[in-house]
């Protein structure tokens, strides 16, 4: 199971790593949520991967699996959740202002250009 | 009595929500409540301030869990200076942005506003790694609202590279938390402190690890070389208020390195006391040199000044790097200044834009603005503390840091970066300066068109914030007595790893 566990934080990692390099807004945003998950899958997997444990303590059981790390996985999934949908607001919202959905936008100097540009486009 | 520690938390989160509800009442009462809400957070903190002269450390102990079961809120002499920072630039900031009514370009800046204090506040207090995680997330949400405030696509494009950049620092955050708890099992930071000093060496690499993964989310935060490239576009194509209010953002990083790393990584350590300072030194005179390069090269006002934020914050990852006593307290002395300065740096900016008409803050001779001489003294002035000139505060802050430099192994790349930057700086304002003031043309062409008039009030907040410079060095006797007392505090770091793992729940 750690080599399971281990291969698919590799793996989101890697693909979550590649996309934020990408050049476009989209892929980006994919990225970033795939670094989401990974960091989910490792926090849950520091509180050690334990099998048929009490989730509390428990005076028959021998162990307990560690709560924690379930209380730390909730917090970030919601941040990362809320943040992620403000993301694909904010990427929509320049897709239209700046015309392209390129990451680093059209490189003009000024907001009556970019007005400019977008007037001969249409 | 009941105890004031977690009031500067609980003011700023309540008074969101009244202010979201007191919308429909129109912006008049919005303005008005947080006016007296930040006027109240000033008064808070210096009460606690002045608490914290004893060197008790007030601890709060959050659902009356103990610690290193319960979250705590900590605060020392270094919190409840950062408080007071942060609601002196909040009120400078607020009282632009109203008299300038710049609060009315988007729906829910009074909200927002109350939000990113209490979210910058509870960086400040916690004395837990998660929970300082959750506070960064708060204050970064209200920033990424803050940052859009108003329109235009030059700051979509910006604030796009900001949410960005500080999403992946968050999941390095997060990253490197889960690899601290899951080798020393425990958040608290007084605790992590306590476990890495008993660390056996197998694990020493992943804890050091962790630690410079920390290292980069708050180097994001703090803007440091080389995560420091979506500073100058972000802070230069925001609204000035919130600008000036994010003065204090890039000093979060900063303090969070100091608590942090300078408590998790003392001298009881081992091999691991203090092995990242080389990193802060080596990449804070890294981004002096580029951010002096970076005021020269401007072609804006306000590109100009973020360079200057990044500058400051360069000398201040200087300051850490030393790793002394008097450095630590320069540093602490520099963080006061440099702060409060930024701050007014940013509203003249755009006083100065406003002024200009179409032109704005770009450097481009154009006809005399309105009130130049006014405008212009004030901006010699501001120029003069920031680029570190005597007889203001700049002066004495970097004065510190080089004296405190003298006992230090590279003492002559500090000295000699330190020197040459601040040249730079004095010149590079000294240019822009002349340009906008004296380089003035007696014709008006069609092309540009005239600004508006000076708007005296809001020059209110400019020439209070300004007002530091002179307050710090009018006072600096007792100011540096208390920043010596800041430093000492955090030096001995067993008192805090102490006094937070001993405080007792209050019992019914």
């Amino acid at each position: 199971m750690e080599w399971l566990i281990a291969i698919t934080i590799g793996t989101l990692t890697t693909a979550g790593v590649y996309l934020t390099l990408r050049a476009r807004t989209f892929p980006v945003v994919v990225g970033l949520t795939l670094l989401a998950y990974a960091v989910n899958v490792f926090l849950f997997a520091m509180g050690r991967l334990t099998i048929g444990q009490p989730g509390v303590i428990d005076a028959e059981a021998l162990g307990y699996a560690d709560p924690l790390p379930q209380a730390l996985v909730l917090t970030a999934i919601v941040i990362a959740f809320a943040i992620t949908a403000f993301l694909i607001v904010l990427a929509l919202k320049s897709s239209g202002e700046l015309g392209n959905d390129h990451v680093d936008g059209l490189t003009v100097d000024s907001d009556e250009e970019v007005t400019r540009l977008k007037g001969t486009n249409s | 009595m009941m105890s004031l520690t977690a009031v500067p938390l609980l003011i700023p989160l309540v008074m969101s929500f009244i202010l979201l509800l007191a919308r429909m009442q129109g912006i008049q009462l919005q303005r008005v409540l947080n006016l007296i809400v930040v006027t109240l957070l000033i008064i808070v903190s210096s009460v606690l301030v002045n608490n914290s002269l004893t060197g008790e450390y007030q601890i709060y102990l959050l659902g009356n869990w103990q610690a290193p079961f319960g979250i705590v809120l900590v605060l020392d002499q270094l919190s409840a200076m950062m408080l007071l920072i942060t609601s002196i630039l909040a009120l400078g900031a607020l009282w632009y942005a109203i008299k300038t009514k710049i609060d009315e370009n988007g729906s829910h800046f009074h909200v927002l506003f109350q939000l990113q204090l209490f979210g910058l506040n509870g960086a400040f207090m916690t004395g837990d790694l998660f929970n300082l995680f959750v506070f960064f997330e708060v204050l970064l949400l209200a920033s990424y609202g803050l940052i859009l405030h108003g329109s235009g696509a030059q700051r979509t494009k910006a604030s796009l590279h900001y949410v960005i950049i500080n999403l992946i620092g968050s999941t390095l955050f997060l990253f490197a938390v889960g690899a601290l708890y899951g080798i020393l099992g425990t958040l608290n930071i007084a605790d992590l402190a306590n476990k890495i000093a008993i660390l056996p060496v197998e694990n020493q690499a992943v804890v050091a690890a962790a630690g410079l993964l920390l290292l980069v989310v708050f180097g994001i935060k703090a803007a440091m070389f080389p995560l420091y490239l979506w500073l100058p576009a972000a802070y230069a194509n925001t609204s000035a208020p919130v600008a000036a209010l994010f003065a204090i953002m890039t000093k979060v990083g900063i303090y969070s390195i100091i608590r942090v790393h300078g408590t998790l990584f003392n001298e009881d350590a081992g091999e691991l006391a203090f092995y990242y300072l080389p990193w802060i030194l080596a990449l804070g005179l890294i981004t002096l040199v580029l951010a002096s390069l970076g005021v020269m090269a401007a072609r804006g006002l306000r590109e100009q000044v973020a360079y200057l934020v990044l500058a400051s914050v360069a000398t201040l990852l200087i300051g850490i790097g030393l790793n002394s006593p008097a450095a630590l307290s320069a540093t602490f002395y520099y963080l006061i200044h440099s702060t409060l300065i930024a701050g007014a740096m940013f509203l003249l900016a755009d006083i100065i834009a406003r002024g200009r008409g179409s032109l704005e803050d770009k450097f481009i001779s154009a006809p005399s603005m309105p009130s130049a001489i006014l405008v212009g003294s004030i901006f010699i002035f501001a120029a003069i503390a920031m680029t570190g000139m005597p007889p203001f505060s700049g002066f004495l802050g970097k004065l510190l840091i080089l004296s405190a430099a003298l006992d230090h192994a590279w003492f002559g790349v500090v000295f000699a970066v330190i020197l040459i930057s601040s040249l730079l700086l004095i010149i590079a304002m000294a240019r822009s300066g002349s340009l906008l003031f004296y380089n003035t043309q007696t014709v008006t062409t069609e092309t540009t068109q005239t600004g508006k008039p000076l708007n005296k009030s809001a020059l209110m907040s400019v020439v209070g914030l300004l007002s530091a410079a002179v307050i710090l060095v009018v006072f600096a006797n007792p100011i540096t007595d208390y920043t010596q007392q800041i430093a000492q505090q955090q030096f001995n770091s067993s008192n805090y790893i102490q006094a937070v793992l001993s405080a007792t729940a209050i019992t019914e």
